[in-house]
């Protein structure tokens, strides 16, 4: 998991990175044309991509855990969702507001949980998810429960609004790019430079005065952001939420999305969001076998490329200098 | 006992002790390094070596006092302690094995704010270790043990530290590579650097220090003078009791 190299830096120039861009952008074509279910797919992939690219930062370059990512998504997602039917708020507001709030819990509560490691954090950041999932069941004044909140408007300011599903669709590719790119900078800064400290030797990063502590509550409100970003982005989208949304089902997509994508890198995340959420359509012909099909690629994925789809330039590189 | 009545004290330990749940690792140790003096903590696996460089940096929980020139060092707040100028190449040199060696170096000097004054370090540490210059864009889990090392020691004087900790630099080395860091070493103390030097390889050690802590399970057994130690026999004397 510690292959910090972003493909950028590592791969620039390389074929098989060209090549997967190629297919990316061609499959991205290919769906903008054709238009209809696909486009919803790849909507998806890339509202995964900005959750997943945060906690990337968490996990990836700080080293952390995390299985409560979803807390924030839903506090992103209620805000925007109830603001703007309820209160009648404008979309950019409320998405505001909501990542102000998923900021202020990640402080108060990552302030004691981050003193845990390993899986002590991955119990407690796993309680956070289960306690947002059951306020959004039980608070039914505000998110009406399991019956959920319909009607949610599409995202735009004031008159202008992005109804098309392919608006919606460049929208969605233009905030995924800014979320990679922000990612790539942290990890090129100073900040990001403590944060992989942190992940290699904890002990040998405070040694050397580098608040470790604080660094880690950094690294997941920052990724808290993302998440409630990410979480807005989808209630519009979808134009309804319910608890089932941001479930726990969502924690494992992330999970599988990182790792299948490459933990660690700037790639990663965007390619493992779009693998996962188009692999199981693309075993649809399989029918009751489609299952099966989606657990057998993830395994095949996970043994030929054990730090993700991110690293392949990197293989197929190496493959060739033993051919050669 | 070497008098020390003329020179400074850079670094006083008081009554220091740390335990880990119920095991006592460290009985309570006074020991001092004066300004400019290269000082060698000797002795066998699990004497609690480590656990007194830790504690010094304020690693783990302890109780006792350290100061660092007569100012009393925050327990338990290794940042504020490097912020001092006190900083330890960690057993093991905890170098962050995915990122460049610039990069291992940059956190050295992670408290400095002086686009100057960090050029001018990290000329001073390629200096020193010529190697590190050829291998900067490559990530340090690429180097060899000797240049991990090296790498620590220079990132560790990245922080322009007063006193350097060393736990234990030779640890799974070659000979002479071993004897190039030692003499390193050595010339940085020459240059005024005091150090604390954690060591098994007791030999080596004694030809550089001008005073040696012999450590026992967890209390300090003996304080030696380097230059009365004749033969390798007395050492033994002193590891065995």
């Amino acid at each position: 998991m510690n292959s910090f190299n972003t493909i950028w830096a590592k791969g620039r120039g390389d074929r098989a990175t060209w090549l997967l861009w190629g297919l990316a952008a061609a499959f991205v074509a290919y769906t903008f044309a054709t238009g209809g279910y696909l486009i919803a797919v790849l909507q998806f992939a890339l509202i995964y991509t900005v959750l997943v690219t945060g906690l990337n930062i968490f996990m990836g370059f700080t080293g952390q855990v995390s299985f409560g990512h979803n807390a924030f998504a839903a506090i992103g997602g209620y805000s925007s969702a109830v603001l703007t039917t309820t209160y009648g708020w404008e979309p950019l507001p409320a998405c505001l507001l909501g990542l102000a709030g998923a900021l202020a819990c990640a402080l108060v509560v990552g302030y004691p949980v981050l003193r845990l490691r390993g899986h002590y954090l991955a119990m407690a950041t796993l309680a956070i998810g289960l306690i947002v999932y059951e306020v959004a069941v039980q608070w039914q004044s505000v998110t009406q429960g399991y019956m959920g909140i319909s009607g949610i408007p599409p995202i735009g300011i004031g008159s202008f609004t992005i109804a098309s599903d392919r608006a919606l669709l460049v929208f969605l590719m233009i905030v995924a790019a800014l979320a990679m790119l922000s990612a790539a900078g942290i990890r090129r800064s100073r900040l990001g430079r403590a944060f992989v400290a942190a992940a290699g030797s904890e002990d040998a990063a405070r040694a050397l005065g580098i608040d470790v502590a604080r660094y880690k509550l950094t690294a997941f409100m920052i990724s808290a952001a993302y998440a409630a970003i990410a979480g807005s982005l989808f209630v519009h989208a979808v134009g309804f939420v319910s608890p089932e949304v941001f479930g726990l089902p969502m924690v494992v997509m992330s999970f599988t999305m990182l790792y299948v994508g490459g933990i660690g890198t700037i790639a990663g995340p965007a390619l493992g969001a779009i693998i996962i959420s188009v692999l199981p359509e693309s075993f649809r012909t399989f029918k009751d076998y489609q299952d099966l099909a989606y657990g057998a690629a993830l395994i095949v994925i996970l043994i030929y490329a054990p730090r993700g789809l991110a690293s392949l330039p990197e293989l197929s590189a190496r493959w060739r200098r033993r051919s050669a | 006992m070497i008098s020390t009545a003329t020179t400074t004290r850079i670094l006083e330990v008081e009554g220091l002790s740390a335990r880990y749940g119920h095991v006592e690792a460290l009985r309570p140790v006074d020991l001092h390094v004066d300004e400019g003096e290269l000082v060698a903590v000797l002795g066998p696996n699990g004497a609690g070596k480590s656990t007194l460089m830790n504690a010094i940096m304020g690693l783990v929980p302890t109780q006792g006092r350290v100061r660092f020139r007569g100012r009393e060092v925050p327990r338990r707040a290794p940042a504020a302690a490097a912020a001092l100028g006190i900083v330890l190449v960690p057993e093991g040199r905890g170098i962050f094995a995915p990122m460049t060696v610039a990069e291992n170096l940059e956190l050295g000097a992670y408290l400095l704010n002086d686009r100057h004054e960090y050029a001018r370090r990290h000329a001073r540490v390629l200096a020193m270790f010529p190697r590190l210059k050829e291998r900067l864009s490559q990530t340090a889990g690429s180097l060899s043990g000797g240049e991990q090392q090296m790498l620590a020691v220079g990132r560790a004087l990245m922080s322009e530290p007063k006193i350097l900790l060393l736990d234990e630099p030779s640890l799974g080395l070659a000979p002479r590579i071993i004897e190039e860091i030692l003499q390193k070493l050595g010339e940085l103390n020459r240059q005024g650097l005091s150090i604390i030097l954690v060591e098994q390889k007791a030999p080596l050690v004694l030809k550089l220090a001008q005073r040696a802590y012999l450590l026992s399970v967890g209390s300090i057994a003996a304080e030696i003078d380097p230059r009365t130690i004749k033969s390798h026999d007395e050492l033994v004397q002193y590891y065995l009791g």
